[in-house]
């Protein structure tokens, strides 16, 4: 080779050079920063406006976290430690509060001796949705299930729960780890179950009104199996009627003589000794569970051909969207009290759950209708294709894809309408973020104190509302079908 | 407060139609419970405590009327009420009494359809401010900043007495008690306003209360009292009654501690009326004899449910000032038990 170029070409490299070290800005940290943070001049700026932020809260709010006080008994008593261990004219944050009445701002006023009691139903309500939440990866519904058990078990212990629940807890959360290994599927029938349950856990008295409510669906498919021998649309009548002509006429009186023969109560619990997180996660969880449902069939009903089914939905999104929250929960505390019979007594949370409720199904159906606009019309004009008919069309075409793109959408309402129930304050129930620190501060002990039940209290609403959002990423992600 | 004032409206109409058939004793005693309105959290007045048990000067109300009507001061569900669900709880038949620090005024106590029954605390508004501000009187705040909560009677007495005294402010609005407290020590005001009673319990929660001083004008009137609703004379009768033997029993010296052996022993004949030794006053208003005597035994007599609650005695340090019996030149006049 060389031969063949030695007249032509007078040098030619047969050896590279090393590779050299690349300039230091374009290595290492600072080629992180440069790109990051200074790339130009505005993110330059930009960067040193973030910095100098972070520095003024950081120097103005340090001192005071830094000098907190986690045992005493009063403001006051805050305020003499603080004085004492950093001189006079120190400041510093008084995290005492907290610790003193952590239990009304989780529980409210719920009895002490039965903590237990919400802390196992909070601990199934991951027995309920894990099956639904994480059904494609058993090695998350294990982890989930795993952490739930040994929690919820723990907690119930340290809470003094009777030795009979114990073992029904660690019977179900247990039963679920090994179900869910197997049949992950059977898991579903204690989801369609836990809303009995868990209103029973919480609310207490005696089982029978539960298990008379569940009565009405197993009759409705009876009457729908009998008479579906004569005509299929009556059949569809009849397991709608029969359900609610039990639930209204008979259901109460059959509680009542089942449990004057065989009794199965639990010490109740009234209304009004609800408050704080359990209230807020009572509400949410509820409002959550039945405003999704609602919401696509106000969606599918407000995209239907038939004129008044469409005509009713658009009523009611368009007057619920147009009302604030606040005029609907004064409506469900005060003058349905005017329109109900004297004497009826219609519980104050349920009430304002079903307020909540029609309120985020309005904007779900909203943000569910957007999900079914953006389909493609040859989606539905290939269901169509197929022969399907518009409830399958529905089921196995539209709505797993429709439902997939508005993931977003749906997790903001949901993140929306947890943070909302705070407004309850309003109605004279005790929410965590005001009613209850407004209550603590009515203590002539903790008179004074501002800060720290809000960061305290907003730190727990940031946890459950930022565990949401990572949820809905991970449902993003795995859902996604376009690049693989 | 119009909101309440609208609610309170309707509330009020709707109720015309069933006004005629209440009987809210015999609801009480069927219930076995008394449904009593209260504030959701004012130090002193009505607060639960770490376990959820209710204390404070409205509360102990509840629980003597609660004694003379059902025998038992424990015997009552408190419904805390905000300032816009308070006067339509009471009309739907919610509540049976509000003991919730509201004002008395015409409005509330015709258009409203409620009757107070009586006052249990003279209140008034008053000013705070910051001491090295040189001000000594309401008279010289010309132009300053005031912190005010809004949507209150406070808000409007302050416009009138300043429109009165030809004077100029700055309002400051703020939401609830503990905000103005955060604002006026940020500096963001120069003098707060509210009832005196929550000035002197704000000014006691302060690191420094000796740097802030409460200025000697009462600008205006507040009288608080218990409220029930319209067209149910009997109940009004049990519930102002309860509140004067809560009275009188300090006027003539009774107290929980002495209750019993007064029953023997006195000899005054208004204090046997009083505790049923003679007559049979209780059997006038549909109870017992000793529906009185179960009253101030609840939680003591007038006086002693102020020293306990709210008086100097507490953090909070109230004076009796206008809520001295009437013979050491007070307000407190209970009628004649006869």
């Amino acid at each position: 080779m060389s031969e063949t170029h030695a007249q032509t070409v007078p040098f030619v490299r047969d050896t590279m050079l090393p590779p050299a070290d690349p300039p230091v800005r374009e290595a290492g940290t600072v080629r992180w920063l440069r790109q990051n943070l200074f790339s130009g001049p505005l993110n330059t700026v930009l960067t040193v406006l973030g910095v100098l932020i972070v520095w003024f809260l950081v120097s103005h709010f340090w001192d005071w976290f830094a000098h907190s006080v986690w045992n005493a008994g009063s403001l006051a008593e805050c305020r003499r430690i603080i004085a004492e261990t950093w001189g006079e004219g120190a400041r510093g944050a008084c995290w005492a509060v907290i610790r003193e009445r952590w239990n009304q701002y989780v529980f409210g006023f719920y009895p002490v001796e039965l903590y237990w009691r919400p802390t196992m139903t909070f601990g199934l309500l991951f027995v309920a949705l894990a099956p639904v939440l994480f059904s494609e990866s058993a090695a998350i519904r294990r982890v989930v299930l795993g952490i739930a058990t040994v929690l919820t078990l723990w907690l119930m212990v340290t809470l003094n729960a009777p030795a009979l629940w114990l073992v029904f807890a660690a019977a179900v959360l247990i039963g679920a780890l090994l179900i869910s290994e197997r049949r992950p599927a059977w898991l579903l029938v204690f989801s369609v179950l836990y809303p009995l349950m868990g209103v029973w856990f919480l609310w207490g008295g005696s089982a029978w009104g539960p298990a008379m409510v569940l009565v009405g669906p197993a009759l409705g498919w009876l009457a729908w199996r009998l008479v579906g021998r004569v005509s299929g649309l009556l059949a569809t009548v009849a397991a709608l009627v029969v359900p609610l002509v039990w639930w209204t006429l008979f259901a109460g009186d059959a509680a009542r003589d089942a449990e004057s023969l065989v009794s199965l109560s639990i010490p109740a619990v009234a209304s009004d000794r609800f408050g704080g997180f359990l209230l807020s996660i009572t509400i949410g969880v509820s409002g959550i569970a039945m405003s999704l449902p609602l919401g696509i069939v106000l969606a599918l009903a407000r995209r239907s051909d038939m004129v008044l089914v469409k005509t009713l939905a658009v009523m009611f999104i368009e007057f619920i969207r147009g009302v604030p929250l606040i005029a609907l929960l004064f409506v469900a505390s005060l003058l349905l009290n005017y329109f109900l019979p004297p004497g009826t007594t219609f519980d104050i949370i349920l009430r304002v759950i079903i307020m909540v409720t029609l309120f985020s199904a309005a904007y779900m159906a909203e943000v569910i209708r957007g999900g079914l606009a953006a389909l493609p019309r040859g989606q539905y004009e290939a269901a169509d294709a197929l022969g399907l008919d518009y409830w399958k069309a529905q089921r196995l075409i539209v709505l797993p894809q429709a439902l997939k793109i508005s993931i977003p959408g749906i997790v903001s309402t949901f993140i929306g309408m947890f943070k909302d129930t705070t407004l309850v304050t309003f109605v004279g129930l005790y929410d965590p973020l005001k009613s209850m620190s407004d209550a603590v501060r009515a203590s002539t002990s903790w008179k004074g104190i501002y800060w720290e039940p809000y960061i305290f209290v907003g730190f727990i609403f940031f946890l459950i509302c930022f565990g949401m959002s990572r949820y809905s990423m991970y449902l993003e992600r795995r859902l996604a079908r376009d690049h693989r | 407060m119009k909101t309440s004032v609208f609610l309170g409206s309707v509330a009020a109409a709707t109720l015309m139609a069933g006004a005629g058939a209440a009987d809210t004793l015999a609801d009480v005693k069927a219930r076995g419970e008394l449904n009593c309105g209260v504030n959701t959290g004012l130090v002193g007045f009505a607060a639960p405590d770490a376990n959820g048990n209710w204390t404070g000067f409205d509360v102990d109300i509840c629980k003597a009327v609660a004694a003379a009507v059902l025998g038992d001061p424990s015997k009552v569900k408190y419904v805390p009420t905000t300032g816009q669900t308070r006067f339509t709880a009471l009309s739907s038949g919610e509540v049976d009494v509000l003991a919730r620090n509201s004002t008395w005024t015409f409005s509330r106590d015709t258009d409203l359809k409620l009757d107070f029954i009586g006052v249990n605390y003279y209140d008034g508004q008053g000013f705070m401010v910051r001491k090295d501000l040189g001000v000594t009187s309401a008279k010289e705040l010309d132009g300053a900043t005031i912190c005010i909560q809004t949507g209150t009677t406070t808000e409007l007495n302050l416009a009138d007495y300043f429109k009165a005294n030809n004077m100029a402010y700055q309002p400051v609005n703020i939401d609830s008690n503990a905000e103005g407290e955060q604002q006026y020590m940020a500096g963001a005001c120069d003098a707060y306003t509210t009832d005196a009673s929550g000035l002197a319990a704000t000014r006691a929660a302060f690191a420094d209360p000796e740097n802030h001083i409460i200025l000697p004008e009462i600008i205006s009137k507040e009288p608080l009292g218990p409220a029930v609703r319209h067209g149910d004379n009997l109940w009004g009768d049990i519930v102002r009654w309860t509140l004067y033997a809560l009275i009188a029993a300090e006027e003539y010296g009774v107290t929980s501690k002495n209750i019993e052996e007064l029953t023997k022993s006195s000899q005054n004949p208004e204090v046997q009326r009083l505790l049923g030794v003679t007559d049979d006053l209780g059997a006038m208003i549909g109870l017992d004899k000793d529906w009185a005597k179960r009253a101030i035994l609840a939680s003591g007599n007038y006086g002693e449910i102020f020293a306990a609650n709210i008086g100097e005695q507490t953090p909070i340090g109230l004076a009796r000032g206008l809520n001295a019996q009437w013979t050491q030149g007070g307000l407190m006049y209970a009628m004649p038990f006869r």
